[in-house]
């Protein structure tokens, strides 16, 4: 079973810099949300953003191990904006 | 995905400044998520929609061709936007306007 300290590591291997806050919205193990602040966010889409995040996480989402994943993601700039409300 | 599909996709999505592929028309929704998603576009002019359910090779091409999982997807301006959650946080951040006015990357 997958928990919100797995995600975020690997999350933060893949983007590094990056400040991420997880839940585990259900206490399942598979239903997860998460607010990323990257660098490697900026100038990106948010399509592009959430991309960026599914990346890493392909296996556990191909396996279904990971079934649902709500995200909030933000650039540094973006997050300053807009962050937090 | 063959060519045809392809141009297809090309077409329908730079054609309208505001596309949406939805489950159902916009009369009568099949989703939740797609009616929601309807409801978020119609404030910044005329949407373009396209019901998957209708055609099998639209509903799993539309996928394949944004490489995207789910429906509805939103195109603005020709460009990929997101999906129903990717919708609603621009709309919350108020970008959509922009967007659709062209001023935005989103």
């Amino acid at each position: 079973m997958l928990d919100a300290e797995m995600l975020r590591q690997r999350l933060l291997e893949a983007l590094p810099g990056s400040e991420v806050e997880l839940r585990d919205t259900t206490g399942t193990g598979d239903h997860f949300e998460a607010r990323i602040v990257s660098p490697a966010f900026a100038g990106r889409t948010m399509v592009e953003q959430h991309q960026l995040v599914y990346a890493p996480l392909q296996a556990w989402l191909k396996t279904g191990e990971l079934h649902a994943l709500a995200l909030k993601t933000y650039s540094p700039e973006q997050w300053k904006k807009l962050g937090p409300r | 995905m063959n060519d045809q599909l392809k141009a297809r996709f090309d077409a329908e999505t730079k054609g309208h400044a505001i596309v949406l592929y939805m489950k159902g028309n916009a009369l009568f929704p099949q989703c939740g998520f797609s009616a929601r998603a309807l409801e978020l576009l119609r404030p910044f002019g005329a949407v373009h929609t396209v019901d998957v359910l209708a055609d099998a090779e639209v509903r799993n091409g539309i996928k394949e061709y944004t490489n995207w999982p789910t429906i509805p997807q939103i195109f603005i301006n020709g460009k990929f936007v997101g999906g129903s959650d990717i919708l609603m946080e621009l709309s919350e951040r108020g970008e959509l306007a922009d967007l659709v006015a062209g001023k935005s990357p989103a």
